[in-house]
This record gives structure tokens, sequence and C-alpha cells, in this order.
């Protein structure tokens, strides 16, 4: 039986009192301010965002070495990315995240690779400043195609006093103003991923835009090149993006960062407009170019088709009316292809209720192609989101929405527990947590090995995946028939 | 448009279409692409015996390893006692780490927590992390047992575990008597494996010795128990459950010490088991009164066992024993250790898996192999394959010692199948990869990331080790024991005879000999 809007709020505010109640007094007052029912005429979500973890909850955040390896570096494919300290970073976050790219993997690209300092003891004694010369002249030995050289920290960069900043540049020097960025991207940083996003965007700015100033252009410029920022090409994202936009009559001149390359970082000042899909990891590069270049830039969502017309739309805004026809031509074009999309699998999902947890954008920028879907989220949080993040969530959700922000394992648990959706969208390690209680689940970072959802193609992709976790038969067969009574 | 809603196409076939390759190509225009002549010469150039020279003389970097780092190891050991919650202090994104690692490997949840250091800690340090992480991690998860362990951030700036449980205790984090055994694991140091042993050891200190001094240490009072442990295993459900067995039939008192084979491995019934199975903080504790304590894998219970030595056990250790003559030597030191006999049971078992091979072996006999991983399991491999004929190569492991390296030359020089084969202790799969193109093999045995040589080398991966992300389940079915070797045995036949079928089947050219029996 469905609930009345008064009855969500009041179940919901309850669910967050009963969560509350078991921690620690101290606890119970800092979780208190990250948890909230949204009141739909608010301009944000009534949490606080941005804050560190409180320790030994099973927070489901990472660091600045996943946000700025992970996340920004690492795709830019024909550089390499040193993991620069012990094995263990690099290992975990070898290949794991499915930025999909094209290129000859150990010869001109480098992006499902582990390259690490592997620190010893007398590394953190000594130092790791020579053995990182030394990993330089190493790589240029073996690797001869790389186009630059990345240094992502590990946690005790910062703490044994290393300069790896003299070392890239002296080692720049000796190879011929080789682009070599260090990047203080510690794990100890911030208290998220987060912080890990803005010190890369910040190493782009003062290592390749800084430097890299003088370097001629690849092409003509024409008034219709755009660059797509912070789209990582997650099971090939960024090509079911880019292929609208070619569409349309723009010309992407560079991917940022999934399936990039040093040469499309260098390039993207040329570009007439900035299209910027996650805010959260690549706003700040995008506001520096805007205020260095003078290129504008816009906010955009690619998934399902109501958003994905709309952000068409928008972006043809900023052109003439040869790209606006263009993008009334492409979504006309696909429109039969949605309509048969929907025509299979909405009377299969309609009215099924969803509640995601995520990074970047996506606890906002999923909602609009579940609605396509006719399914309801009823309840987001972000990983590492900032205020601004939450107040863009206003956007999108409605009125009653639970709203939890770098929820706890013991929260997301009891929060599912008593919503009872009938999907959850989270990540590996949440996964197998709902799987194990019944509940639905698909893995909204990595697509679940699945993807593109981005663009027309990948919502085809995005509803198939979503009918068959909530439609699977199994989920009928979690009661042993001999204890279907108890 | 490539895309159809009736037949919805995968990235892996949506992205061969036309468009999307057009498209691919004229993004190159941007890309600043190496031309197609250079970027053959280069990759090919990667194959020679000179790139391999220069690979070898590597001195600083590291491409491609197969280890990880100590906490993984820690977290490992301490889910597999009862009720345990493995809490590692430092930064909070090694635990998401830790967490997914696991996760993707065992398709299971894992629980952990960390103490989510930050800037602040990194200069004031972080005994306040440790003062309200235990107490939250108490209240919120209501652990039996909270194993601590340490980030690579905690141990540079030098956290003193011991003084910081007492002063959480003090201020009433968690009860005086609750069990909080720590250990320190610097990522710098050692392995995963590494990892394992430390907590390993420091859990049995933790019980055995007076749990850090709050209680009087336990006297050893002798009894005809047996304690059994497995090591860091990705195969840990299931070889676990298979010893258990065995050791069912034999009757044996014995102790699982460290049995991660429940918590991952819960049914899908509506509930999720944070906690489930492990070793009951009881029997953890009285195993020090044990006859003797036996480990699968000696490299990684170095330090454990030479603890448990000194408590007066006899000891017996092994290298992650597959096959015949590995799996007589466990089990007959097991019947010498407990004076229980071997049961006609297992005596049958071992004749099918001798039966087996002989039934199967010509088509392993002969073949060439590589194999990397940890010390122990290439170790047991490496044996197993000499039993079957088989000729091992290339046998690699980034965190085997020069120890290690002795051990498997004793072995391999114990066969006549062993003499051409090198050993490689501290090298990486980017070493394996010039080995492979310069001294080819038939078959590499590997884990996942093994599937980056096979592509590159066109070497047939059999996937043995840890971690296997891209193939589901295998973690559940043993490779200890008489079934296990016939599980491994298994494994390596139908990859052989995949490739012979797969090189068999063009029509008309090959497909004489596309044998319909092999």
């Amino acid at each position: 039986m469905d609930l009345t809007l008064d009855e969500v709020k009041a179940r919901n505010a309850e669910v967050i009192t009963e969560a509350l109640s078991v921690y620690p007094d101290k606890t119970a007052k800092k979780r208190a301010k990250h948890l909230n029912v949204y009141e739909g005429d608010k301009p944000d979500c009534g949490v606080k965002s941005n804050i560190k973890s409180v320790p030994g909850v099973m927070t489901i955040r990472g660091c600045a070495y996943a946000g700025s390896k992970g996340v920004v570096w690492g795709p830019i494919k024909d550089m390499i990315h040193i993991s620069h300290g012990p094995v263990g970073c690099g290992q975990y976050s070898w290949a794991a995240r499915r930025n999909y790219y094209i290129g000859v993997t150990g010869v001109d690209t480098f992006v499902t690779m582990q390259f690490t300092s592997d620190f010893q003891e007398k590394d953190i004694v000594f130092g790791g400043d020579k053995k990182l010369d030394k990993i330089v002249d190493e790589i240029q030995r073996l690797f001869p195609l790389n186009h630059g050289i990345t240094i992502q920290s590990e946690c005790p960069i910062g703490l044994i006093g290393d300069d790896i900043e003299a070392v890239a540049k002296k080692k720049s020097k000796e190879y011929d103003n080789k682009t070599i960025v260090p990047v203080r991207c510690e794990g100890f940083r911030g208290v998220s991923q987060s912080l890990g996003h803005h010190i890369a965007n910040d190493a782009v700015r003062d290592w390749v835009f800084e430097r890299g100033a003088d370097k001629p252009a690849l092409f003509e410029s024409t008034p219709y090149d755009v660059a797509i920022i912070g789209d990582y090409n997650i099971g090939g994202d960024a090509w079911s993006s880019r292929i609208l936009l070619e569409e349309m009559g723009l010309r992407v001149v560079a991917q940022w960062s999934g399936d990039g390359s040093l040469a499309e970082l260098e390039n993207t000042p040329k570009a007439r407009l900035n299209i910027l899909h996650c805010y959260r990891s690549m706003n700040y590069i995008s506001r520096y170019m805007e205020e260095k270049f003078g290129i504008p830039w816009v906010e955009y969502n690619f998934f399902g088709p109501s958003k994905v017309a709309e952000s068409l739309r928008t972006i043809a805004a900023h052109f003439d009316d040869h790209i606006k026809e263009g993008a009334e031509r492409v979504i006309a074009k696909y429109q039969p292809l949605m309509d048969a999309v929907i025509a299979k699998y909405k009377p299969r999902l309609e009215g099924k209720k969803v509640m995601l947890y995520v990074g970047g954008l996506r606890p906002r920028h999923v909602i609009g192609a579940y609605e396509d879907l006719g399914m309801e989220v009823i309840g987001t949080g972000y990983e590492f989101g900032h205020n601004d993040d939450y107040q863009r969530t206003t956007h999108y959700v409605k009125d009653g929405t639970l709203i939890y922000d770098d929820v706890t394992g013991y929260e997301f648990e009891k929060f599912v527990d008593r919503l009872q959706p009938d999907l959850v969208g989270s990540g590996i390690k949440e996964k197998y947590v709902f799987q194990k209680m019944g509940v639905p689940f698909r893995q909204m970072h990595s697509w679940d090995y699945s993807g593109p959802y981005h663009g027309y193609d990948g919502f085809a992709i995005f509803a198939r995946d979503m009918d068959m976790a909530i439609n699977n038969p199994v989920w009928g067969l979690t009661k042993a028939p001999w204890n279907a009574g108890h | 448009m490539s895309q159809n809603a009736e037949k919805v196409l995968d990235h892996f076939s949506l992205f061969r279409s036309k468009e999307y390759v057009d498209m691919f190509e004229n993004k190159k225009t941007f890309e600043n692409a190496v031309p197609v002549a250079e970027l053959q010469s280069a990759a090919d150039w990667t194959k020679t015996r000179e790139y391999r020279d220069l690979n070898f003389a590597r001195e600083a970097l590291v491409v491609n390893p197969a280890k990880a780092c100590q906490p993984l190891g820690a977290v490992f050991a301490a889910v597999g006692f009862e009720g345990t919650l493995p809490f590692v202090h430092g930064s909070q994104g090694c635990v998401a780490y830790y967490r997914s690692h696991f996760s993707r490997h065992f398709k299971e949840p894992t629980s952990c927590v960390s103490s989510s250091m930050t800037e602040d800690a990194a200069v004031f340090g972080g005994l306040n992390n440790m003062i309200d992480g235990l107490a939250n991690t108490y209240n919120l998860y209501k652990p039996k047992m909270i194993a601590v362990s340490t980030t690579c951030m905690a141990e540079v700036i030098g956290d003193d575990l011991n003084a910081f449980i007492k002063t959480a205790k003090d201020k009433g984090s968690v009860p005086p008597e609750f069990d909080v055994p720590f250990t320190h694991t610097p990522a710098f140091v050692g392995s995963h494996v590494t990892g394992y042993d430390n907590t390993m050891r420091s859990i049995l200190e933790h019980f055995w010795d007076g749990k850090a001094g709050t209680e009087p240490p336990l006297v050893r009072e002798p009894r005809d128990s047996i304690n059994f442990i497995g090591g860091f295993d990705g195969y840990a459900v299931g070889n676990m459950r298979e010893v258990k067995r065995l050791f069912g039939l034999m009757g044996i008192d014995y102790t699982m010490l460290g049995d991660n084979s429940d918590v991952w491995d819960t049914p899908t019934d509506g509930q999720f088991r944070m906690y489930d199975g492990g070793t009951p903080l009881a029997a953890a504790a009285a195993a020090l009164h044990a006859r003797a304590t036996i480990s699968m894998q000696e490299f990684c219970t170095q330090k454990t066992l030479a603890y448990v030595a000194k408590k007066g056990h006899e000891v017996a250790a092994f290298n992650h024993p597959i096959g015949v003559a590995a799996t007589d030597r466990f089990l007959m030191e097991v019947a010498r250790l407990t004076g229980r006999a071997i049961p006609e049971e297992i005596t049958r078992e071992r004749g099918r898996l001798v039966d087996a091979i002989a039934d199967s072996s010509a088509h392993i006999h002969g073949k060439k192999f590589a194999l990397y991983g940890d010390p122990d399991l290439t170790l047991g491999l490496a044996g197993f394959l000499l039993e079957l004929g088989a000729e091992p190569v290339h046998i690699l492991a980034s965190n085997g010692t020069p120890e290690w390296e002795a051990r498997v030359q004793t072995l391999l020089d114990s066969s006549p199948f062993g003499k051409d084969c090198h050993v490689y202790p501290g090298r990486d799969l980017w070493h394996m990869r010039s080995l492979l193109f310069t001294e080819p093999v038939d078959f590499l045995i590997g884990n996942t990331y093994g599937k980056f040589l096979e592509r590159d080398t066109d070497t047939p991966l059999i996937r043995i080790g840890f971690p296997i992300f891209d193939r589901h389940h295998h973690h559940r079915y043993p490779l200890w024991g008489y079934q296990g070797a016939m599980n491994t045995l298994v494994k390596i036949l139908d990859k052989v005879f995949d490739v012979t079928d797969a090189d068999t089947m063009i029509p008309g050219k090959t497909d004489y000999s596309f044998d319909i029996i092999r």
C-alpha cells in the first residue's frame, strides 16, 4: 500500500532517528547533520557535506589518491601514471575502473597497467627521490612512446618530505622538456576522493597548461569545437556521448579524461565550449579555463532520453542554427529507439522504487533515466559531494526523499531494510550486502561491468540492466519453501 | 544507428559498429597518435631479447607486480575469527580498497573499518581517531573482537598501537576486557602474506600472552588436538571446507585458526551476515594447548610458526600442497601428529586421483608452463606440474625471497621435468611478459592479471591464484586434498582441450584433428 507524502516523511524521519540511536552521543550529533528528509521547497537538501568521516563507522569513501590517480589522471591513456609509494594503492586500483580506451597497451597506451615505485623500508628512511629519478629513466628506456608521466603520491610521500616537484622539473629538463607532472594526492589529504580531484585539476593547470602553452595546435580551430569534460568513459560512456555531439555537427577536440590523451588536454584551451558532465570532479579546471582562456562551460546530463534531449538543446543554445537544427535532428533520429526501449521496459519497471548512493554526479544525474522508465528514486546521497552538489540535487529529487551524506555501512543497511526499495544502486562494497538481503542491486560506479549508460545507445543498456536486476527470477528463490511460513 | 531495443548491444559489440569505428579513427587526429609504422616497430621491439635484457636491468621501476600490501593480509586473517571486525588504523581510502578487492574476488561482502586519519592526525597522531573509532565500531557493529592493523600512513608517523588501545580502553571506548589484538602492518615491508603472518601471530599472542598485559598469560596444558592455519589463500572457502572434511573422516580433534570459509560464503536468504563462522575466540585461546600446529603455507606464517614453536608446539609447514605426493605428505604428517590412521575412504580418494592422472596425463606430459603467484602457491603448483609430467619453464613470485628461490630450485632439481626451469624471485609481470616472448611456453598459470599476458603473448591462461576477478565461483572449489588436486587437474585439462579444439576447427583446413574423442 502506498504511503501518503506525509507518511513517507514521517517514516523517513523516524528511520533517521532509529539509525542515530545506536551511535555514541558525540557521533550521533555529527552524523545527524548528514541525514535529512528533503523538503520540496528548500534550496538544498539540508545536509552538511564534505566533512571528515567519523572513525570506525565503515564509511564507503576513498581517498585523494583514488580521486587523482583513480579518477582524473588514470584514464589519460598515453601518459604513464606512477603510483608513488608502497605497492598496495596501485594494485587495488589496477584496471578496476573500466576506463575504456583505444591503444596498444604497454606500447603507446598504459591505462590498464600498474606502475609503482614499490616503496621499501629504506625508501621511507632515506627518501624516495633518487628512486623516482631512476624510475623516470627506466620508463623512458622501456616505454619510449609514452607522451608524459605523472607522479601520483601515496600517503608516505608527503610525510617523509620528498621533493617530487624538484625531481619532476629535473627530469623534464633532461628529457627535452617532457611533461612530467607531480601530484600531491596523498591519501590522508582532505576528507575523501574529492580533494584528489581538485589537486589533480590543479596539477593540469600548473604542469600542463602553464608549461604547454606554447606547444602548437594539432588542428585548425572551427566554430564548433567542444571538449567533453568529466566523462571517464566507463564502459564507453564518453563514446556514446561523443557520437551524439558529432552527429549534431559539433567537433569534439578533447575528452577529459576517458580515452583522453595529453595532446587533448593541451589543446582544450582552443575549444569554444567546455561541456561538463561530472561537475564534482572537474568544475575546477572548467572554471580556470573560463577565467584564463574565456571558454564558457555548461553542465549537461546524458542519462535517459529526457535529460539527453534537454542537454542537447542546452548545448546547442551556445551555437548557431546549424547546430540547433542538428540537435533536433539527433533527438528525432533516436526517438523511435527510445520509444521502443521504453515500450519494452517501462511496463516491467513502472512504479519500482530505487535507492542510490554513489559518487560525483550520479546520485542526481541518473534520476531522470529512472523516471523515464517510470521508476521513482526514494533515497539518495553522495560519497563525497559538496554543498553545491546538494543544491543541484534539489532539481531532481522529490519532496520527502531520504538524503544521506557519507552514509555509513550501518545506516545504509538500516535505511534499505526500512524503506524496502525494489533496487539499490551503489558500489561493489555494498552490492553483496544488499543482494544477501534479497534486494536487487546494480553497481552504479562500474555499471556492474556493463555500460555504456550515457547517451541514447547507453540508455537501452541501462534499461535492460535495471530490468534484469529487478526481474531476476532468483529473487523469488531466496526463501527455502519449507521455511516460507517463518 | 547501431543500438537496438529488441536485441540490446553491449559494449563489446556496440563499439565495433562502423559509426563508432569511424569515430575512433577520426579521434586520432586530436590525440597526437603514434604513426602506425612506428607503433608496430616499437611493439615488435618489446618482444625481443634486447628488450628483455633492458627490462631485466630495471632497478627501481615495478610494472604489474603480483603482490599486494600487508594490511590486505591483515584483513584476510582477521575476518577468520568469530565476530571479528578488522580495524585498520590510518587513511580511510586503504580500507575502501581492501574491501573492494576481496569483494571482487569472492563476490561477497567484506566488512572492515578505518580510523579515517586525515591531515590533522598526520601532524598530531591518530590517538583521537583510535579512541573515537573503537567506540563507534563497538557500538555500531557489535563485534566480539576488533583486530587492529595499520596503513603505511600510521606507520610513517609512528603511532603506537599498544599505547593508543590502552588509552582508548581507559577512556571507555570499549570495555576493559574486550578483545582488541593489534599488529603493525607497514605496507612498505613484505607483502600481503607478511600482513597475514603478523596478524595471525598477533591474535594468538593476544590470547595466549595475557592480552597486552591485562591478564596473566595462559599456561600451556598440552592436549592431543592440533591447530590448522591455511594462510592467505584465494581458495580459502573451498580449501578450508575440504580440510575439515578430511579431518572429520580421520576423527581428529582440531582447531582451524583464521577460518574465513563461512564469512566469505554466506547464503542469499534475505539476511546479511556481517559475521559468520570463524574460529571461536575461546578456541583461539585454547589453541595454545594443542599438541601441534600445521600451516599449509610456510612463507605466509613464518613468524607465526616461530612463535607457536616457542610455546612448545610441534610445527609442520607445507607449501600450499597440491597433488598426490604433496597431499600424501600432508596427511601422513597429520596422521603422525594426531596418532589417527588415514581411513580407507581417503585412500580410495587418493586412488581416484591417481586414476584420473593416469587417464589424462598424456595431454599434459611435456607441455611447457609458466607460473606466477604467491610463494607457497607457486611451490604447490610446481610440485603438481612435475607430478603430471609437465615442464615448468618460468616460475615467478613478486613477493618471493631468496629462500623461496632456493626452495623452488630444490623442488625442480628433484625431477627430470624441472631441469629447464628458471626461478624469478622479486620480479613482476612485465618481466614475465619478456620471458613469454623470448622463451615461449604452452600455458601460463596465474591470477586474473595474467589475462594481459595472454592477450600480449598469446599464451593460454589457466586461472589459478588471487585475485580472480573475471571468472566466478572458483574459490568455492578446493585445490587441497586429493579432491582439490582433481579440481586442479580438470582446470588444466579443460584449458588444454579448449586450446586444441580452437586450434583445429577451421573447416577444410585443420579440422581433420577436430576430434570427438580426446
